[in-house]
C-alpha cells in the first residue's frame, strides 16, 4: 500500500490518510487542483447520469467543486473552503452515503502539502464531521447496494484490508 | 460483501427495524418506550433490537431496573470503511499521476521524427 495511517489525531468522526509524492508541493498542489480529472476515479465515482469526463475545483475561496459530464451538464460535491495555494486546501464535500448532492449534508475535506526531503511531499487528507452521516444511517444500504464500482471498492478495501 | 456489511443491511433493510432504531436517535430508551412510539407489540419490539443488536447498530444496558437501549457510537465503521477504501484508490492515482508528470517535464523536449 501507498498510503499510511498517521499516528495521531484519533478520531472517530474523521478519517486521516496519508500519502508521499515523489515530487515537490507546487507540483503535488497543481495535480490535485488543476488535474484533478487525471487522476479521480471518474468511472465509478461521480454522481450525474452523464458519462463523467473532468472533475473541477475552482480555484478560490468559495469555488465550486463539481463534476463535468460529456453532455456539458455539471454536478456540484461541494464548495472551496480554505484556498492557500501549495500548502492547504478545504473543501466541503456535501455527498451523501448513496452518492447524491445534499448541501445539508457537510462533511469537510482537507488537505495539507507538506515539503518533505528533496522534491518530496508529504500530503495528508482528513475527510471529517463523518458523524454528519449518523443521523441518515439508512442511506448507507446505497453504499453496499449500489452498482459496480461501489461493490468493487468495498471488495478490494475488504482484500487489502485482510492481505 | 464483507459479513459485516450484509447484517448491517439486514438489519436496516426492515422497514419496522427502521422505524425501532429511529426511535434511538434522540437517546436511549426502553423497550416499552420504544413500543409506544412504533405501533408494535413489545416482543416483536425485542425481536427487532435483537437484531440491531447483532449488526451492532444498537447497544444495550441495564439501568436500575430497566434496560436501555442505545444507538451504537461504532456504528460508523462501516461508512469509515468505505470512506477509507475511497480516499485509499483516490490517492494512490493521484500519486501515480503527480510522479508520472514530474517525469514528463523532467525530459528534455524531444522532437517527433
Amino acid at each position: 500500500m501507498t498510503t499510511e495511517q498517521p499516528t495521531v489525531g484519533i478520531d472517530a468522526n474523521s478519517l486521516r490518510k496519508v500519502v508521499r509524492v515523489k515530487v515537490p508541493p507546487a507540483v503535488a498542489w497543481r495535480i490535485f487542483t488543476e488535474k484533478m480529472g487525471t487522476w479521480w476515479p471518474l468511472a465509478t465515482h461521480k454522481i450525474g447520469k452523464a458519462k463523467a469526463v473532468d472533475a473541477v475545483i475552482e480555484p478560490h475561496v468559495g469555488g465550486r467543486w463539481y463534476e463535468r459530464g460529456d453532455d456539458g451538464s455539471t454536478c456540484d460535491w461541494g464548495r472551496v473552503l480554505v484556498w492557500e495555494p501549495h500548502s492547504r486546501l478545504v473543501l466541503s464535500w456535501e455527498i451523501s452515503a448513496d452518492w447524491h448532492h445534499d448541501p445539508d449534508l457537510k462533511t469537510e475535506v482537507e488537505v495539507r502539502f507538506i515539503a518533505e526531503g528533496r522534491d518530496g511531499t508529504r500530503v495528508e487528507l482528513e475527510h471529517r464531521h463523518l458523524d454528519r452521516y449518523g443521523a441518515r444511517r439508512d442511506e448507507m444500504r446505497g453504499i453496499f447496494d449500489s452498482e459496480g464500482g461501489w461493490s468493487g471498492l468495498l471488495e478490494s478495501f475488504a482484500g487489502a484490508a485482510a492481505a | 460483501m464483507a459479513a459485516y456489511a450484509e447484517r448491517v443491511l439486514d438489519a436496516l433493510g426492515d422497514a419496522t427495524r427502521r422505524r425501532v432504531f429511529e426511535r434511538l436517535r434522540r437517546g436511549a430508551r426502553s423497550v416499552g418506550e420504544i413500543a409506544e412510539g412504533v405501533d408494535v407489540s413489545r416482543p416483536a419490539v425485542s425481536q427487532h433490537l435483537k437484531v440491531l443488536k447483532g449488526a451492532r447498530l444498537v447497544v444495550d444496558r441495564s439501568e436500575g431496573t430497566r434496560r436501555l437501549y442505545a444507538v451504537d457510537p461504532k456504528g460508523l465503521d462501516a461508512l469509515r470503511s468505505w470512506l477509507d477504501g475511497f480516499w485509499e484508490k483516490a490517492l494512490t492515482a493521484f500519486k501515480e499521476a503527480a510522479e508520472r508528470e514530474a517525469a514528463e517535464e523532467r525530459k528534455p523536449a524531444r522532437r517527433k521524427p
